[in-house]
């Protein structure tokens, strides 16, 4: 059982929902990347989702696409992110990791190259945005190989009949996406996202994430009371972003993002059955 | 030309997952794939439906005003010497470039959609501007996104797509052209994806995209096939167009395509030099990889991180170019080539003093490439150039670098 499968596992049996939260690699700085990572887990994370820095983020909004610019003007790329959970590694072996990103960095390291280098630092999961089923086949066989999970998104417009071709390629969890937008948009409507979970659930027993437009404990408490795992992000991005231009330092970021997620966990586990 | 490669394969591409060879195809968020299967269906429909072209044909000939004329430049022939010169007058369309052949037909599909809003991306202005354009005709909201500095660049096209009733965004993020306005739009499409048309302007984006905007510029190719027929008795022993996405070269090239006597020359922009990084020139310099939905040649560095491209012409300041070239320059079929920014301008002044036509800044490019061309051809072979746009909208840029203040 993969270490994300068996996170899950762990959670339903203690009746509790996943906090998923989402950093940049690099963002703000590349030393912050991995105490950050620690931190999250202190503070109440149940798997970590890094972001890959990448030139043109399309499916990000304003807050994660700046996110992006700060990792790159200290050239934060792919192999960075698998430095970063390398050494966080070296103290945490059980809190499974993910990288999120776009096709490019991964397709031009090479999906075996990538699979091998992402499995030896302990990456458990790959997310591409902008790999959909239909172009997925060869970086699935190479990170079958390797034994990492791909997690896919399922979004508001997907068909029956797609959610049942991606969920044959999934593995891991599947990501619902909120809201028709990019990330850290809109305004969350629960009995929406719910009737699409239910649309899953029909074809999948895989746990259900959702993201997009979570940003406080309370649109956690309302996710987490129909999902299996919230995934919070621009939120926690723009509390760091927020300090760092009021003249806080980093640690005083790191802080800011702390105090958020340990009140979005608490918004979850309101919520928990 | 590769041997394998048989004629009827030109027809044969993409196949039915967008690919070209092992470009081309449908990288997006998963948000966008039922409205890109929507739209091809839809496409696939119409592309037979006789009411459908029938209003496409009557559209181009009386509001595109098509067929463009195919003109031989003597004057310009006699001083470059060697090949006869030709030139394909895109630059007379309504707009004065060939992007309003594809935004005619894209608008006419949101039309048969029913979507009452139309969103563009844009570099130069053309295919901002061809874009307000049908929207105002048929009275569809438009939004129209376009990279800081190319709104700079453009001012002129901008002020004209706002008489046209468009509103154009100015895109701050990454490096302020046409590849950010791209993913601008792409943010904005995922948003309103239920009453929104994003009209792409070049032979780029996910599938069904280079496959409907080639069908729609082909109309360049038909008419110069024929011309050529009729004007000099022959098909021509080259042509040659310049290639940023690359909708104006696929548009003449493939209707010559199984014309194995016809050679082909897509122009990249040079830039400062493909030995600079100052360049945009991902067919002659790049690698492939995946951008703005599909898989083609890309200037990226050794993270994969898209690199910054510089060329005089906005309209060819992009780091892609359509999955369709990429296949082509591997299978032998197409040469592709560059011409720098200062043969570029170089031909712009050429061809503005010795024929009384102000080419484009982009189509400038196969200018000058064709009088390289040319010079090395006797005077019974003929060029085809696609002069792709008119000048006027540059004027301020030429000024600019000849150091003249309005």
């Amino acid at each position: 059982m993969s270490r994300i499968a068996g996170r899950f596992q762990q959670l339903a049996s203690e009746g509790r929902k996943a906090l998923i939260p989402y950093i940049v690699v690099g963002d703000p700085a590349p030393e912050v990347t991995v105490p950050l990572m620690h931190a999250l887990v202190e503070n109440g994370a149940d798997i970590i989702e890094l972001g890959v820095p990448f030139s043109d983020p399309m499916s990000e909004g304003p807050v994660i696409q700046l996110a992006h610019e700060r990792a790159l003007a200290h050239d934060v790329s792919l192999r960075d992110a698998l430095d970063a959970v390398r050494t966080f590694r070296e103290k945490d072996s059980e809190t499974p990791v993910l990288l999120m990103g776009y096709a490019n960095p991964v397709e031009h390291m090479g999906y075996a190259t990538f699979a091998d280098a992402a499995a030896e630092a302990g990456v458990d999961a790959l997310l591409t945005v902008d790999i959909p089923p239909e172009e997925v086949e060869q970086v699935n066989a190479e990170l079958h190989r390797v034994g990492m999970d791909n997690i896919f998104l399922v979004a508001p417009t997907t068909p029956d009949e797609r959610i049942t071709r991606i969920v044959q390629q999934a593995s891991g969890f599947v990501y619902y996406v909120s809201l028709k937008g990019v990330t850290g948009a809109g305004h969350l409507d629960i009995a929406d996202v719910s009737s699409h979970l239910a649309r899953i659930r029909k074809v999948s027993d895989l746990p259900l994430a959702v993201g997009f437009g979570i940003k406080d404990a309370e649109s956690a408490a309302a996710v987490a009371g129909v999902a299996d795992g919230v995934v919070v992000g621009s939120a926690l991005i723009n509390a760091m972003a927020r300090q760092l231009e009021a003249g806080g330092d980093m640690g005083q970021a790191q802080a800011a993002a702390i105090e958020l997620l340990a009140q979005i966990r608490r918004g979850v586990d309101s919520a928990a059955s | 030309m590769n041997s394998e490669v048989k004629n009827n394969q030109f027809a044969a591409v993409p196949d039915q997952e967008g690919r070209f060879g092992i470009y081309g195809g449908k990288f997006v968020a998963e948000t966008l794939m039922s409205a890109l299967d929507e739209l091809e269906t839809l496409y696939n429909r119409l592309k037979v439906d006789e009411d459908f072209q029938r209003e496409l044909d009557n559209d181009l000939a009386h509001y595109v005003g098509r067929p463009s004329p195919l003109y031989e430049a003597s004057r310009w022939s006699e001083r470059v010497g060697g090949a006869r010169l030709f030139l394909k007058r895109e630059d007379l369309n309504h707009t004065g470039a060939h992007k309003v052949n594809n935004t005619i037909g894209q608008a006419l599909l949101a039309k048969y959609m029913g979507k009452k809003r139309v969103i563009a991306e844009t570099g130069a202005g053309q295919h901002g501007v061809a874009t307000a354009t049908i929207a105002a005709r048929l009275g569809l909201e438009c939004q129209v996104f376009m990279g800081e500095e190319d709104v700079r660049r453009q001012a002129l096209n901008v002020y004209r797509m706002k008489l046209l009733g468009a509103e154009v965004i100015p895109v701050t993020s990454g490096s302020r052209t046409l590849k950010d306005a791209m993913n601008e739009a792409m943010r904005d499409w995922v948003t309103n994806v239920d009453d929104t048309f994003y009209i792409i302007g070049t032979v780029a984006g996910p599938h069904p995209y280079p496959m409907l905007v080639r069908d729609f510029q082909c109309v360049i190719g038909r008419e110069a096939r024929a011309q050529s027929l009729a004007q000099i008795g022959r098909l021509p022993d080259a042509l040659v167009a310049c290639v940023g996405g690359g909708s104006n070269a696929i548009g003449l090239f493939h209707p010559f395509l199984e014309d194995e006597g016809v050679a082909m020359y897509g122009v990249e922009a040079g830039g400062h030099g493909v030995a600079t990084a100052q360049h945009a020139a991902p067919l002659t310099a790049g690698t492939p990889g995946v951008l703005h939905g599909n898989r083609t040649y890309l200037m990226q560095d050794e993270n994969g991180q898209i690199m910054h491209t510089h060329s005089v012409s906005a309209g060819l300041d992009y780091p892609g170019v359509g999955p369709e070239h990429s296949w082509l320059k591997d299978i032998g079929r197409v040469n592709y080539v560059v011409a720098n920014d200062d043969e570029a301008l170089r031909a712009f002044h050429t061809l503005t003093r010795v024929e009384g036509i102000m080419p484009a800044l982009e189509s400038s490019h196969a200018l000058a490439y064709a009088e390289k061309l040319a010079a090395g051809m006797s005077p019974e072979q003929s060029i085809v150039i696609n002069l792709s746009g008119r000048g006027d909208k540059d004027i301020h840029t030429v000024a600019e670098i000849d150091g003249i203040q309005f």
